[in-house]
């Protein structure tokens, strides 16, 4: 038996901080499902949402372009948390990653966060101090809200689903910049979240294989490849259904199913949801709210199964 | 075959000074950072061990010219598992930063860089999303975010003059 013991790290009677959500490039375009879903359970559990419509793209995608212009816009976007004061909740696991990395730059080396805040100052007239905490939306649910809380909003009886979840790889690393969240080559806290859900988390060969995400822009066949091979693995294991917690792993594996279902020459037809969509079937939010009609490969069947399962 | 004449000695202390170079002598060469690689596993136009390898011999042109730098998907899993700590998507990003200096910008790249100066985000906000989002009860979104194009052209990443597209 697994010990989930470190999912409970504060007492549920308390409510969660009220967050900044940061909704990044691809979340408001291509994931508004996800978006839906996770306002809808946040409300439920009582996790308070601040919008600050002037946050942009977090930065990641020209970390590799240049490492300064990434810091100087992840910098902006924690000032604008900054200045109302909130910590900022992603939903997005890269830019996650990319705001936690440049919080751990800016307050680990002070000459750095000097230049970062002359040149903000000068040309855009912010500041930033290096006060803001940074979080997923998942770890919110893991960390503050807590599995009693939610395991007291449970209505509907998932035990008929098998699923299997995709942690993705920015949600656990680098260890160097998240700390040890937990075992970035076992980790664990998904599928605990999966459970709590009442569906049966399922494990698969190879479970912490890349999306290829990274290398989409760069690479197409490339990175369909790296899809591909894991839905080849989920499919095996005949998955219900993948769970996930960031567009951007979303993208590969169900905007780009069609694609990869012609270049392997077969159907996959797996659904792809965002934990908070999984969440709220669990808590009796109906389908609708939770944007699954707008998840390209139709949960139909899975929906079906639940229904027979309450039925 | 590698001419020792065209191999740039200092390459690999200008790659040290930059953010995420740092540890790139550490390499030992083991291999573990390519043994658990997943772009490796579909190509092998992708291999990490000989990328720092060919770096540290002073391969200059060769590796900022090159597509391989680019192909890492940033997955975290060699960093996890280094031996020598040599952080290597890091030491890629060190890698790609200076291919940029040197003038080697993929067109893709070119075309974020465009979009983010544009738009703030890599995918556009437009009226036609926020009509989606207000029809959602969703809080509309800035269209654009003119302090990005600022912070890139200060940057000398982007250009002001507007182009006709």
């Amino acid at each position: 038996m697994r010990d989930w013991g470190f999912i409970v790290k504060k007492k549920a009677t308390v409510n969660p901080s009220p967050y900044a959500l940061f909704l990044g490039c691809t979340v408001p375009v291509r994931a508004v499902n996800y978006e839906t879903s996770a306002r809808k359970v946040a409300s439920r559990l009582g996790v308070q949402f601040t919008d600050i419509p002037e946050f942009s793209c977090c930065g990641y995608p020209i970390k590799s372009v240049n490492h300064y212009a990434y810091l100087l816009m992840a910098a902006r976007n924690l000032a604008l948390a900054e200045e109302k004061a909130l910590p900022l909740c992603t939903l997005c696991s890269a830019c996650c990653g990319s705001l936690t990395e440049a919080n751990h730059q800016i307050h680990e080396d002070p000459a750095l966060r000097k230049r970062i805040n002359e040149d903000l100052s000068r040309w855009i007239g912010k500041k930033y101090e290096g006060g803001v905490r940074v979080t997923h939306f998942t770890r919110v649910l893991q960390e503050e809200v807590g599995e009693k809380r939610i395991a007291a909003e449970i209505q509907v009886d998932l035990s008929s689903l098998r699923l299997a979840p995709h942690y993705g790889c920015h949600y656990t690393k680098p260890t160097t910049v998240y700390g040890r969240l937990e075992d970035p080559e076992n980790p664990t806290s998904l599928d605990r979240l999966i459970e709590l859900s009442g569906a049966k988390s399922i494990s698969y060969e190879n479970k912490l294989q890349c999306c290829g995400g990274g290398v989409l822009a760069i690479d197409e066949g490339v990175a369909l490849a790296m899809a591909g091979r894991k839905l080849d693995h989920v499919q095996a294991c005949q998955a219900d259904a993948m769970v996930l917690v960031c567009p951007f792993c979303n993208i590969m594996y169900e905007a780009n199913q069609k694609k990869i279902e012609k270049a392997n020459a077969k159907e996959y037809k797996l659904p792809v949801l965002f934990y908070p969509q999984l969440l709220g079937l669990a808590m009796g939010i109906a389908p609708d709210e939770l944007g699954l009609k707008m998840n390209r490969v139709r949960p139909t069947e899975l929906l079906k199964k639940i229904s027979r399962g309450a039925g | 075959m590698i001419d020792s004449d065209d191999l740039d000695p200092d390459f690999k202390s200008l790659i040290a000074k930059e953010p995420g170079g740092e540890h790139i002598t550490r390499c030992f060469s083991c291999g573990t950072c390519t043994a658990g690689c997943p772009v490796r596993e579909v190509t092998d136009r992708y291999n990490p061990r000989k990328i720092i390898r060919m770096a540290l011999l002073g391969m200059k042109k060769d590796v900022l010219s090159s597509q391989f730098i680019w192909l890492c998907s940033s997955c975290y899993t060699c960093q996890e598992r280094c031996p020598q700590d040599v952080k290597i998507p890091e030491l890629m990003n060190a890698l790609k930063n200076i291919a940029v200096k040197e003038g080697y910008l993929p067109s893709v790249m070119k075309a974020q860089l465009d979009l983010l100066a544009s738009f703030g985000r890599l995918l556009e906000i437009t009226d036609f999303e926020n009509e989606k989002r207000k029809d959602l009860d969703l809080p509309l979104l800035q269209e654009k975010t003119e302090e990005v194009r600022i912070i890139l052209e200060r940057l000398g990443l982007h250009r002001e003059e507007k182009s006709d597209r």
